[in-house]
């Protein structure tokens, strides 16, 4: 009882703190600080109701239990975030974007072949592509060449749409400028088209660094080797060692906004002249 | 319709490159099986053997198509469209949690969008996590929402519905987000001056103006639900339902039924998206919104 009254306790403390600092003229220390205190009132709640109503460890371990298991097998979970991570997301991620890239220049070159495969591609991307991870695992084996394979289906035609979109982001005008200059393809693209298109690449990778981990972790649900974050997860589900399980899903969460936040850095440094890059600072 | 004719070019080179390579990849084992019965065989042959196998490394297009037309229209002619081996009846398991899933997410997003609208201490606290979430792959704890869910006794759509509802109403919430917040300082003076009440300003301005992005929220929602819940098929050992299909054929090395889950859950996910885009098109014409 007391528990459930802690965690109420301190639902209210943290509640009463945010709104008093999100009432006050917002700054960027409050901006980030209501947010914290938010996680931090949840994972204090967390762990006092799971004493409280007395749950099972193996249902819903508490945070602090994670905590213990994460410290203590960290050279498992390292050895899984290489082989899934690194291995799978990261190698199939960089051979994906690639390819899309490529392709949509190639793509461009020719709006027969554009005005037939847009079409076709944004189709796609809303397909269910994740159902192609069994047929990968039987082409490649069992290893992170499987993955990778998945994530290079997986992150493609994301990519490729959003890459095409902005090779058209240039109007006739500035391209009319780029002939006045005597540019020709190549020079119009380097100089032009390319910058211009720079927001709608890094949509696209931003999208595609989510698409890959996920693509990494759930092929490996159809065979892998003995390590990999998704094999650890679903053998140790298997085992109910729900703590370790949560511990793999924070290496992953780690992973993912890691990633994601470094596409967004190069995505700040790389593209600090657009509008929606100049209007945040 | 002028793109039909590309599309059209685009979808015949799909079909050219599915067939050559099912001829490449099924070479070997039609090679193999040439030489253990001691015949050399002709390119013609060899073509015919790698378009008809039992279990190709990849079935040609007519064998896909011949499996979807056993296990559905054949099914459905002989009145058991709903046995266990039609493909029907799977879609339908996949598509009931699809549904569900999609339902409760919009619901939860919908009202999350608003609180975050109308409550500034929620939107500082909670919409930067939203965002953050986005970036974490959420399906990897797929497995174990089926487990917990099973332990504490409820089993079945359930549990499928909650992944799909938790892949579902990110978007939701951030689409709605955006929509909310659309009508300008200028319409919502005017509704100021009309002396409209919060409930008058939230049902007659911003509702209505947060439709388009609600709509296009809504089909990527759809998108990641039927993803939710195709993957949460797959820890509960092969049940029922398009992932265990998926995952029953990777067992047993049954790539034609492999192909044609997928291609099932293709035809499902392109229909859904479809149907919302069908609503989508009436309701903002009616509400004279159409481009």
């Amino acid at each position: 009882m007391i528990w459930l009254a802690a965690a109420l306790g301190a639902w209210a403390i943290g509640w009463w703190i945010n709104s008093q600092l999100a009432h006050r003229p917002k700054t960027r220390a409050t901006a980030l600080a209501v947010p914290v205190i938010f996680g931090v009132t949840i994972i204090v709640m967390w762990e006092f109701v799971v004493h409280g109503l007395k749950i099972s460890p193996v249902l819903l371990p508490p945070p602090t239990l994670i905590a213990s298991t994460f410290a203590a097998s960290t050279a498992i979970l390292w050895e899984d975030f290489v082989q899934t991570a690194i291995k799978g997301a990261l190698s199939g991620y960089v051979m994906g974007c690639g390819a899309a890239f490529l392709v949509a220049i190639a793509v461009d070159r020719f709006p027969f072949l554009k005005r037939g495969l847009l079409p076709v591609g944004n189709f796609a991307a809303a397909l269910p592509i994740i159902g192609m991870a069994p047929i990968m695992v039987m082409w490649f084996d069992f290893g992170w060449e499987s993955k990778a394979a998945v994530v290079v289906v997986m992150v493609f035609f994301p990519m490729l749409v959003n890459t095409v979109q902005g090779l058209e982001d240039t109007d006739a005008m500035q391209r009319d400028l780029m002939r006045t200059y005597a540019a020709g393809y190549w020079k119009t693209l380097l100089k032009l088209r390319l910058p211009a298109a720079m927001p709608f690449i890094f949509n696209g990778l931003k999208i595609a660094t989510t698409l890959a981990l996920i693509g990494a972790i759930i092929a490996e649900f159809f065979g892998s080797p003995i390590k990999g974050m998704g094999f650890r997860i679903s053998t140790s589900v298997g085992q109910l060692a729900l703590d370790l399980v949560w511990a793999e899903i924070v290496v992953a969460a780690i992973a993912g906004s890691t990633f994601y936040g470094a596409v967004a850095l190069a995505e700040k440094a790389m593209t600090f002249w657009h509008p929606s890059q100049r209007a945040r600072t | 319709m002028r793109n039909l004719a590309p599309i059209l070019t685009v979808v015949a080179a799909i079909f050219l490159i599915w067939y050559g390579a099912a001829v490449a990849l099924n070479t070997a084992w039609a090679q193999d099986k040439a030489e253990r019965a001691g015949v050399s065989l002709t390119f013609n042959e060899l073509v015919a053997d790698t378009w008809s196998q039992d279990k190709p490394k990849l079935p040609a297009p007519h064998q896909v198509g011949a499996e979807i037309w056993k296990t559905t229209g054949e099914m459905v002619a002989k009145g058991r469209a709903f046995s266990k081996r039609s493909l029907i009846y799977h879609s339908w398991v996949t598509f009931s949690s699809t549904a569900l899933g999609f339902l409760l997410g919009t619901a939860l997003g919908v009202a999350l969008a608003v609180g975050i609208v109308y409550n500034r201490t929620m939107d500082m606290s909670v919409m930067p996590w939203v965002i953050a979430s986005q970036t974490i792959p959420i399906l990897a704890i797929a497995p174990m929402i089926i487990v917990v869910l099973n332990a504490v006794g409820i089993s079945g759509l359930l549990p499928k519905a909650m992944i799909s509802m938790y892949l579902s109403f990110f978007p939701v919430v951030v689409g709605m987000v955006k929509g909310l917040r659309s009508p300008s300082h200028m319409q919502l003076d005017q509704m100021r001056t009309w002396h409209a009440s919060p409930s008058q300003t939230f049902w007659r301005l911003r509702l209505p103006s947060s439709m388009p992005y609600l709509f296009t929220s809504l089909k990527i929602a759809m998108a990641a639900s039927l993803v939710g819940a195709i993957v949460g098929e797959l820890p509960t050992g092969a049940v029922a339902g398009l992932g265990a299909r998926l995952l029953a054929g990777s067992y047993y090395g049954q790539t034609i039924q492999i192909w044609s889950a997928l291609i099932m859950a293709a035809t499902l996910a392109a229909l859904l998206v479809g149907l919302i885009g069908m609503i989508q098109r009436v309701t903002l014409k009616r509400m004279g919104m159409a481009q």
